[in-house]
């Protein structure tokens, strides 16, 4: 049951280089699955993780194939988090920075996944619970 | 044949994104591709050779991670692989690992003996 909070998240980093972006994912995960709302705004390098072309790969040091690896995506995990806000009646709401998209040529993303900016950003925080920026270290 | 020293001191960086830590993968690529290739574990990183990880269960909605990143095991195969694995002993204390804690063949050197180990090197790969 959607429980009328919402929670802002601002994250920086891109996919596979940094532990932030999966603890990013558990903390949407965590906060859809108790109803609250969650926006993201996806800002620099982060604009990547919905990538809709990211495709797994087999692993040649362990010589698993690629359905024995089951190698994950960042975007299929977004995915799976859009499809698990349906079910409590929580909203996600996921903004790609649009310069940052148009710089880097990472225009091809997951359904849900909307253009935006940083006034995008600017009207989250100031309709949230509480928002919470993750940088790049 | 020139010997590499690769080191590792960022920890768990995307590991369960990629099932891997991408230097201890592509220093085992290096191997297999005929590198002489050493390791050395410093700062965080240390706590890879820790025994006994555990990162099952990593769910996102329906979506399951379904083959989670076995570090000790990759220390492990790297050693089995030919690869010489060290791990800095002062970084091992601090973060109050025993001896005991961490897969059998790493080899442990203390942060005094770091420059040493590096003249043993043609090319430090620092990561």
């Amino acid at each position: 049951m959607a429980s009328g909070k919402t929670l802002t998240i601002s994250i920086m980093d891109p996919p596979y280089e940094s532990g932030t972006t999966t603890t990013m994912l558990r903390i949407v995960d965590a906060a859809l699955k108790k109803g609250h709302n969650v926006n993201v705004f996806a800002y620099e390098g982060a604009v990547a993780l919905p990538l809709k072309t990211q495709a797994a790969h087999p692993n040649p040091v362990k010589g698993t194939t690629v359905e024995e690896q089951h190698h994950p995506t960042t975007s299929g995990f977004i995915s799976a988090l859009f499809e698990a806000a349906g079910l409590t009646g929580a909203k996600l709401d996921w903004v790609n920075c649009g310069l940052c998209v148009d710089e880097r040529g990472a225009t091809e993303w997951v359904e849900g996944v909307r253009r935006g900016g940083p006034g995008d950003f600017v009207k989250f925080a100031q309709e949230s619970t509480n928002t919470l920026v993750i940088g790049t270290r | 044949m020139a010997k590499y020293l690769s080191i590792v001191e960022r920890a768990y960086h995307g590991t369960l994104e990629e099932q891997d830590d991408t230097i201890l993968w592509i220093s085992h690529m290096a191997k297999k591709a005929g590198a002489d290739v050493s390791v050395l574990l410093r700062a965080n990183a240390v706590n890879y050779a820790v025994q006994g990880q555990n990162a099952e269960g990593l769910t996102f909605g329906a979506a399951a991670l379904s083959v989670p990143p076995k570090l000790d095991q990759d220390i492990a195969e790297l050693i089995g692989a030919g690869v010489s694995v060290y791990a800095v002993s002062d970084d091992l204390e601090r973060r109050g690992i025993g001896r005991g804690d961490i897969v059998a063949g790493v080899r442990l050197i203390a942060q005094r003996e770091m420059a040493k180990l590096f003249d043993q090197h043609d090319q430090i790969w620092h990561w």
